[in-house]
């Protein structure tokens, strides 16, 4: 009943939080932009969807509360090349870099380059990363520290989370002989998804699960390891299933099941990727409705602000319940797939 | 729909640079937490499920023990109890049987010693008797001898009298 409560609370901390900054951050620039040019809420929500190369906080784009983050740049003729971003608004280009319109880099002269710049969603995953680290060793120390002893506090708000990850993930879909093994990759993939989704709700904070790029690392992450892992017989069944037809198998089967080997992470990614970043965007465009009906006229942004912030905050908690249901899914497909990796052959004598 | 695909190709492009810090940092994330808080915290998770389980055990046992120990005292108890009852009716019985038995010894005795009063009363008896026919018989000679004498001394009366006691003797 304690671990509810206080679960509750930091959530609606957390929600209340998320919600309010939200709305003053994001109401406050197309205010501001408006003034220059019509709105356009299609650009606007891009904008803050996608990655940027500085940590923009508020305010208008320019002029704005931003942090520059270190950009750093590799190519064969300049060697590398490591600034911090707000060089480019200095001056037009920067050791013959520049951001053309879209905010991409370009190199004068269009020469080849590669980017591993510390951008807003490598800085988010970073925080991340930080914060789930420093979350776990010091429940871990608790745990060392009261030995044998009941969970006390922040550890025991951690606990049930863990447990059931272990068992009702780990436990129940790769089973008793080998989920000893996977125990730690699915609960850092659970905390590490969940503990990002919920940085990505906090307006101003970067929602790296909405990006492509980060959805699609992780699924490559356990791509690799379904292809590394699986046994004899998931192979079998893959590449040549027992009891059916030859021609059946190298014109349909076989091909079908490769390309299940590959679509299972490739929907794994596209599922985390979508609903997060979805969900940003449904809030994005209820704030948008504001400044779209005050073009209009003040009245119209003033009377549409109650309707728009109701759907605002409706999403915002649904957005805390997919933050967890989303780090549940990816957790317990990745655990399934390593399952049906390693499943034995129960019905050998059949082949 | 033209326009729609062009805002969204932002959203869709993968960029190589933020891969490579994801899979970077995620590795390392796992690495550390496996080293430094997976291990200890599930180990200690399994240590305390496994203490919980051995104490309800222990508990478990305990009380089963405890049973079978309040059933093996009953048993003493109740095993007492007919002991003590088969040995209450044996020295009953015993008793009785030592009674009986005295009470026949007595009887007996008793009977022995009245036989023995009966016939050596009747051994006196039959002494005194003969002792008394004894007497008798010497005094009825005397007698007879004083009035033999007496009678003997006159003939008739002699004859008489031999003829009367004759008579007498067949009489008798």
């Amino acid at each position: 009943m304690r671990i509810r409560i206080r679960l509750f609370t930091l959530i609606f901390l957390l929600f209340g939080f998320s919600f309010f900054s939200n709305i003053t951050f994001a109401a406050d620039e197309p205010a501001k932009a408006e003034q220059q040019e019509t709105f356009n809420p299609g650009k606007f929500i891009i904008d803050h969807v996608t990655d940027k190369y500085e940590w923009h906080i508020a305010g208008p784009h320019e002029g704005g509360i931003s942090v520059p983050l270190p950009v750093i740049l590799y190519s064969k003729g300049k060697g590398l090349d490591i600034f911090l971003s707000s060089k480019f608004e200095e001056k037009e280009g920067y050791h013959g870099y520049k951001l053309n319109g879209e905010g991409h880099i370009e190199a004068e002269g269009g020469a080849s380059f590669y980017d591993f710049s510390i951008t807003k969603a490598v800085a988010g995953i970073f925080l991340a990363s930080i914060l789930t680290v420093l979350i776990f060793i010091s429940v871990a120390r608790s745990y060392a520290r009261r030995e044998g002893q009941a969970p006390k506090g922040f550890q025991s708000l951690i606990e049930p989370l863990i447990i059931f990850v272990r068992d009702d993930i780990a436990k129940q879909s790769i089973g008793e002989k080998h989920y000893k093994r996977f125990s730690p990759l699915l609960l850092t993939l659970f905390f590490f998804i969940w503990i990002s989704n919920f940085i990505g709700l906090i307006p101003s904070m970067p929602g790296v699960m909405g990006n492509i790029s980060v959805a699609f690392t992780l699924s490559a992450i356990v791509l690799v390891i379904t292809l590394f892992i699986g046994n004899k017989h998931y192979w079998q069944h893959i590449l040549w299933m027992p009891g059916v037809p030859a021609w059946v198998k190298i014109c349909l089967l076989t091909p079908i099941e490769i390309i299940g080997v590959f679509q299972r992470p490739f929907v794994l990614m596209i599922r985390v990727f979508a609903n997060i970043a979805a969900g940003h965007i449904v809030i994005l465009s209820f704030v948008c409705l504001i400044f779209v009906f005050s073009e209009k006229g003040d009245a119209g942004g003033w009377g549409f602000a109650p309707i728009s912030m109701a759907f605002a905050l409706f999403m915002n908690a649904m957005e805390l319940l997919v933050a967890f249901l989303q780090a549940f899914v990816f957790t317990l497909l990745t655990a399934m797939y390593i399952g049906s990796c390693l499943e034995e052959p129960h019905h050998a004598e059949n082949h | 729909m033209t326009i729609g695909i062009l805002l969204l190709s932002p959203l869709l492009t993968p960029s190589y640079g933020l891969i490579v810090w994801t899979l970077l940092a995620f590795l390392i994330v796992l690495y550390l937490l496996k080293k430094l808080a997976w291990k200890p915290i599930l180990k200690s998770l399994q240590e305390r499920e496994d203490s919980i389980q051995n104490a309800i055990d222990t508990a478990k046992k305990a009380r089963e023990e405890m049973t079978s120990l309040k059933s093996d005292h009953e048993k003493i108890v109740a095993q007492a109890k007919t002991d003590r009852d088969t040995i209450l009716k044996e020295a009953r019985e015993m008793k009785d049987k030592m009674i009986a038995e005295a009470k026949n010894l007595a009887a007996k005795e008793g009977e022995r010693m009245i036989t023995n009063a009966r016939e050596s009363i009747q051994n006196e008896k039959m002494a005194a008797i003969t002792d008394l026919k004894n007497q008798v018989a010497h005094l009825s000679i005397e007698i007879a001898e004083k009035i033999l004498k007496q009678e003997l001394s006159e003939k008739d009366k002699q004859k008489t009298v031999i003829t009367n006691l004759l008579q007498e003797v067949k009489m008798n």
